[in-house]
């Protein structure tokens, strides 16, 4: 359990990797809508060679973009089929006794499917490719304008780090007192849904206690260091815009414009 | 982790046999599998090659694993975190219950428990685990795994973050539990207890067994265990830094007071 991928990272030092995480979080959300502009199977043949494009430059092996779709696999099965039923056409391609598959619903609902697989993959590429502290410090940037309607921008960014953070260490807690509850015998295993909710008391009770007593730790280690919130805070890490950032903003955008004119 | 590029072998190659009565000390430092090991004693982990007996029990055999737990405690390192019930005796007699007993036998098992950590039963029975002093909280966190009533206990780092006072009590119930036929296995760093209480030394480095012997076999090892970065007994350590420096002093020294007998014993010679 100890090394649990956190988020979906995928170490590496691709251009991509290191790219300035808001140039790879405004550049994934204008991709995502440009695949809502895509009319024709052209479009969505351009979309997946770009995609594969970014994929290869970015090393992270493609079997991992195939399973980044696989939690999606039934949500993308059960709508392909609820189109293929429901919606109907002017030729019927096949029947099943009573059911009719129109040639416009097969298009439709492939259309639909590649639509969700790409939305996906998209994501992934920049998810992959930046760590979860990066992406929050990029979406704290992002959010600074809200800071004039008073915004916790700062302070929002700061407890999503600090969450993330913890994730791995409440996990290895966790399975320490798992372990040390079933040497007194305890079983987390069998028995019907009331016994394993039971069976959790043991477990659940030191874990909230031990999070409470590192969340105060926390906060007076925070304090010792003299962490006085957003006010005057300057950053570590300085997002500056490089060479490459420029370039992918420009890719992008002329390939949203071939796509929106000739997809 | 089986089976992907993760996988990674914690410890291989130990083969020993551990006897009734014994007071065995496992050291070795952070990550060199000693904690991997324990765990493989009474069930928690089972090995991926070979086979662990426990009393003729392999740990394999999933029906028989709450025998192995009752035949083998285990405490872990800062057992009190473990803690969860509203008062003493709840908490103590969790696993007496998971073994089933009736509310009697819970009863009868807590008290002989909290008797052996040295906590009064009338007394701390229905205080919450939570309001107690740190050393009290290990004894009862302790309690907890005596009250099955193994026939061995493991103990991880027993006496770690306590003040000197509550581990040396801590120690001496271990050692009174020893004395009662109780088998002994505890991992620790303090070489001086390993000197002064065990009978046998297991030396655990990068998953394999590196000695295994008497404390006084053990030690005498000093040169290899230091350059491994692991302590020795105080006084093996001043024998070995003063031989070092030229003077002729027995291999046999272990404690600070044989190290003082050895250096008169010296002085009179010449």
């Amino acid at each position: 359990m100890n090394n649990i991928m956190l988020g979906s990272y995928y170490p590496g030092n691709s251009v991509i990797h290191r790219m300035d995480p808001r140039v790879k979080i405004l550049l994934t959300i204008g991709f995502m809508v440009l695949i809502f502009f895509v009319t024709s199977f052209l479009g969505y043949l351009y979309i997946g060679l770009f995609v594969l494009a970014t994929a290869l430059i970015s090393r992270v092996p493609i079997k991992m973009f195939v399973k980044s779709v696989r939690p999606l696999l039934f949500l993308i099965i059960f709508t392909f089929v609820l189109n293929l039923l429901f919606i109907k056409g002017d030729t019927v391609a096949f029947e099943i006794g009573f059911i009719k598959i129109y040639w416009y619903g097969l298009e439709f609902s492939a259309f639909m499917a590649l639509r969700l697989i790409f939305m996906v993959t998209s994501a992934s590429v920049m998810t992959f490719t930046t760590t979860p502290v990066m992406l929050s410090g990029g979406i704290e940037r992002l959010m600074s304008p809200l800071k004039a309607v008073k915004f916790p921008v700062h302070e929002m960014s700061m407890m999503m780090t600090i969450a993330l953070r913890f994730i791995p260490t409440l996990i290895e807690e966790t399975d320490k007192i798992k372990k040390a509850q079933m040497a007194r015998g305890a079983n987390f295993e069998t028995g019907g849904l009331k016994q394993k909710a039971v069976a959790m008391i043991p477990l659940l009770i030191p874990l909230f206690i031990s999070a409470f007593r590192r969340a105060d730790e926390l906060a007076m280690a925070m304090e010792a260091r003299c962490y006085h919130g957003d006010e005057g805070r300057t950053s570590y890490r300085v997002l500056k815009m490089k060479g490459t950032d420029y370039i992918s903003v420009a890719l992008v955008i002329v390939f949203g414009c071939i796509i929106i004119f000739f997809g | 982790m089986e089976g992907t590029p993760m996988e990674k072998t914690a410890i291989a190659h130990i083969s020993m046999t551990i006897n009734e009565g014994e007071f065995i000390c496992v050291i070795g430092h952070t990550g060199s599998g000693k904690s991997t090991f324990i765990q493989h004693i009474n069930g928690l982990l089972t090995p991926t090659e070979g086979d662990v007996l426990v009393d003729g029990i392999n740990t394999k055999e999933k029906k028989s694993v709450l025998d192995v737990r009752k035949k083998v405690g285990l405490v872990f390192q800062y057992p009190e975190y473990q803690l969860f019930e509203e008062t003493v005796e709840k908490d103590i007699a969790f696993g007496c219950k998971n073994l089933g007993y009736d509310e009697e036998k819970q009863k009868e098992c807590v008290k002989n428990a909290m008797e052996t950590v040295g906590l009064d039963y009338e007394k701390f029975k229905d205080v919450s685990p939570f309001d107690l002093s740190g050393g009290q909280k290990r004894r009862v966190a302790i309690a907890g795994v005596i009250a099955m009533g193994p026939e061995a206990v493991i103990l991880d780092e027993p006496t770690s973050g306590l003040d000197p006072q509550s581990a040396m009590e801590i120690l001496g119930m271990i050692k009174d539990m020893n004395g009662k036929g109780k088998t002994i296995i505890m991992v620790t760093h303090d070489m001086d207890y390993v000197y002064k209480y065990a009978s046998r030394a297991i030396v655990i480095s990068g998953g394999r067994l590196l000695f295994n012997g008497t404390p006084r076999e053990v030690f005498s090892n000093a040169k290899e265990l230091m350059k491994i970065g692991l302590d020795v007994p105080s006084g093996c350590r001043y024998a070995y830094e003063l031989r070092k420096r030229g003077m002729d002093i027995s291999m046999d020294v272990m404690s600070v007071d044989e190290l003082i007998k050895d250096l008169k014993r010296g002085s009179e010679n010449e």
